[in-house]
């Protein structure tokens, strides 16, 4: 696997990019980017950013982007989208933008089956205030606020989005988790997402698993035998919901 | 599809509310997000009736948070969006609403007030005086307009879009339960038809062509890495705000710059205010005088300041602990104007209290 | 200064009392007088008392809420207890007669109180559906704030649907407003 140009509708005035090393937000985005080309879709996309990591992408693409508040991008996306529907709308956040301030708005906007695209990145924890649990922080993870590890008697289990998205979300919806470790299945993802918008289906919603070696203070080496080794045994990869493939 | 549901001028009798549902579809509003809240959910009522005869779009959302965000996105995508609220969903809305003052995006908010705090009443109140015009975590660059009748309803709902549109500052228009849900007559009219020319929207997502290739690409951000780099954006906010002051600020006044006492009231009040005044002057009371700040934000500080100077009392009447009391107080500091009041939390008044106050200070 | 006639109904949720100041507004506003109408529309609407507060005249109206009403008619016990602190030295109080149990709850400063068999003449003489038909006339009366054949013809604008349908209707109304007004006229 071999994706070594720059996407054309990123904007290279902003790179490199302002994302920590070895963030996954950078192959994230570079899924997405690719995609955009592929599909031809620059002129028409508009792009909605959280706060949380996500709000440093808000120049990152040569795409109208909006850098909205925290848990809020789903909304904003979604009233640009009722306005105009001919544009294609994507909300871009984090597990705490998605999964704990902002749950009401990804679980309407699923339950409506509003026609825009979600992508959400996991990385288990709140990394642009300093690595507090996240809903997505795995039992026994050392974090900010669990200093001794998540216990799950306390704080509960890591949120299962993608789960919780496909069990509200009805016909028409695309779900899936992909991951920063594998960039070809996760631009597919993304892809059938976007389409999936494009032809009118309803809602998609893509989780990627990402890493946050700051956060976790790990070496390269270790961040991506976490996403790859543990993180997966609790967030499994693929797709959930795809139309016209049953339940 | 019918073009318009007003033309001509038409006599109606009927609730605020409706009026409000009326004065966005002749304002060519293009789409309402809202949520649920008494006392001002028939204004979704009567939209989604009105809605779907002109080509206009509803929302329903999950809650204030969400009505507030997407009709900001509603406007990002050049629409005139609008959403209504009141209360504790006036709360929430402040997040959204000081996005939208960062990012000088021009929606229109509608307040019914209803009591506070808390749940409190769904009835009547003026108690969100000071969330609608300096709530959020900002400075205040709004525009507010406090209604006092279903006229003023349909006129500055009107004008409301306008304003909105033209100064690209969040505008609100503050009504309160009893405008929401009395009915009483109004005159509501074509804009057209009488010289009045709606602002068009303009997209600040999705303009035509590729951004970064036939134009620049719309990068709207509304955090800021350094203490200069936020300082620089907020002083220009203020600048541009303050530009337009003159222009915006609106007021009503009857005998108020001549006057010994001047009772000031805002919104509903005003109505028994000025009706105090005119009872007085008809019984023969000369130094007796009335004045409304029509805008909130900004207030006419001017003109108080003027009327503080030379009047020798005033009267603040008001549905709330002091809101309005507060900002007056900001406006005239430094004159030795001698201050009476009425204040009456979540609770109507009515002329004859007004009228018993004059005499009691005057 | 032009006069404000302030009025206040008060009744059970069922008895009619806001279509009834909903009518009687409408019609002022017919005639090109100034007329406001507030429902009561607190948490109370839900089981509570259901009062309607409506102010009449030939100028433009100040404050929509009152402390004391020209005409205040309770329907109910309740309605009764309720209105009290809207009766003052010149109010008019009328309450239904068939109402049992508030001889002490009457207000006592009020100007007049006229206790009316509206009840009873709806059931006895017409159709216990325009019993709020029947207070209607019986306002008009005792204020004069609308003259009877406008009060018909907003009846008219509100109803006219079903007197399309059935003409008797038309008619049981009409019989109701006058025999509410002459109830009042009798006292």
């Amino acid at each position: 696997m071999n994706y070594p140009q720059i996407p054309k509708s990123w904007n290279i005035e902003s790179k490199p990019h302002k994302f920590c090393p070895g963030c996954g937000h950078g192959i994230a985005l570079k899924a997405l980017g690719m995609v955009i080309d592929e599909l031809g879709i620059q002129d028409k996309t508009v792009f909605g950013v959280d706060i949380g990591c996500s709000l440093l992408a808000w120049d990152f693409f040569n795409v109208d982007t909006i850098q909205t508040h925290h848990g809020r991008t789903t909304p904003v996306i979604t009233g640009i989208k009722r306005a105009n529907p001919e544009l294609i709308t994507i909300a871009y956040m984090g597990d705490g933008g998605g999964y704990a301030i902002g749950s009401q708005h990804l679980v309407n906007a699923a339950a409506r089956n509003e026609k825009i695209t979600v992508i959400l990145v996991n990385n288990t924890n709140y990394g642009m205030t300093g690595g507090q649990m996240a809903p997505t922080t795995l039992p026994g993870q050392k974090t900010e606020t669990t200093p001794y590890g998540r216990d799950v008697d306390e704080t509960g289990y890591p949120t299962l989005g993608p789960e919780m998205v496909a069990a509200i979300a009805r016909e028409g919806a695309y779900v899936a988790r992909g991951t920063v470790a594998n960039l070809r299945q996760l631009k597919g993802f993304i892809k059938k997402a976007i389409e999936n918008q494009m032809a009118g289906n309803g809602f998609s919603f893509v989780e990627v698993l990402s890493g946050c070696p700051t956060n976790w203070r790990t070496n390269a080496k270790e961040t991506w035998d976490f996403i790859e080794n543990t993180m997966t045994q609790y967030f499994k990869v693929g797709e959930l919901k795809v139309p016209g493939k049953g339940e | 599809m019918a073009n318009k549901p007003i033309t001509g001028e038409q006599r109606v009798f009927m609730t605020g509310n409706e009026v409000i549902a009326y004065a966005a579809v002749m304002a060519e509003a293009d789409i309402m997000y809202g949520y649920p809240i008494t006392p001002q959910n028939e204004i979704m009522h009567y939209w989604t009736r009105l809605a779907p005869k002109y080509g206009k779009k509803f929302l329903q959302t999950e809650d204030e948070l969400s009505a507030g965000f997407t009709t900001i996105g509603g406007v990002l995508a050049g629409r005139k969006a609008f959403t209504a609220t009141a209360g504790p969903g006036n709360t929430l809305m402040q997040e959204p609403m000081s996005m939208a003052e960062m990012m000088r995006i021009p929606t229109l908010l509608i307040v019914q007030q209803r009591g506070g705090p808390s749940t409190a009443t769904v009835i009547y109140s003026q108690q969100e005086v000071t969330m609608t015009t300096y709530g959020g975590n900002g400075e205040g660059f709004r525009i507010v307009y406090s209604t006092s009748s279903h006229q003023d309803l349909y006129d500055y709902v009107i004008k409301g879009f306008n304003t909105a549109w033209k100064y690209r500052f969040p505008t609100f228009i503050l009504g309160d339960g009893y405008q929401a849900k009395m009915r009483e007559a109004c005159v509501m009219y074509d804009p057209a038809e009488r010289g009045i020319e709606l602002v068009k929207p303009t997209p600040y997502m999705g303009a035509p062509g590729t951004p970064g290739v036939d134009r620049k690409p719309s990068h709207m951000r509304n955090t800021y890495n350094t203490e200069e780099e936020l300082y620089e954006v907020v002083m220009n906010l203020a600048k541009a705000y303050e530009a337009i002051i003159p222009e915006v600020v609106e007021f009503e006044e009857l005998n108020a710059f001549e006057a010994d006492t001047v009772i000031i009231a805002h919104g509903v009040v005003s109505r028994a205010a000025k009706g105090a005044v005119k009872e007085l002057l008809a019984e023969g009371e000369k130094k007796v005088g009335y004045f409304r700040p029509i805008t909130l934000r900004p207030l006419a500080v001017n003109e108080l300041r003027e009327i503080a100077q030379r009047a020798k009392k005033l009267i603040i009447a008001e549905s709330s602990y002091g809101q309005l009391l507060k900002q007056i107080k900001e406006a005239i500091y430094g004159t030795d104007v001698e201050i009476h009041t009425i204040l009456k939390p979540g609770v109507g008044i009515t002329q004859e209290e007004i009228v018993a106050k004059y005499h009691e200070v005057k | 200064m032009a006069k404000v006639v302030k009025i206040a109904l008060a009744g059970e949720g069922g008895q009619g009392v806001q279509s009834v100041a909903e009518i009687i507004a409408e019609a002022a506003n017919e005639e090109g007088k100034e007329a406001i109408y507030i429902p009561n529309f607190g948490v109370e609407q839900r089981g509570g008392v259901s009062i309607a507060f409506i102010q009449i005249s030939d100028e433009p109206i100040g404050s929509p809420k009152f402390e004391k009403g020209d005409i205040v008619v309770a329907l109910s016990d309740r309605a009764v207890r309720r209105t009290r602190q809207y009766v003052g030295e010149n109010t008019v109080f009328v309450y239904d007669s068939s109402i049992e149990g508030i001889e002490k709850d009457l207000p006592t400063n009020a100007k007049k109180i006229l206790a009316i068999p509206a009840l009873e003449v709806s059931k006895k003489e017409l159709h216990p559906r325009v019993f709020n038909v029947l207070i209607m006339g019986a306002v008009l009366e005792a204020t004069g704030v609308v003259t009877i054949e406008q009060a018909k013809k907003a009846i008219e604008k509100k109803l006219g649907y079903k007197f399309e349908k059935d003409p008797s209707l038309r008619e049981l109304n009409y019989k109701a407003i006058d025999r509410g007004a002459s109830l009042v006229r009798e006292q």
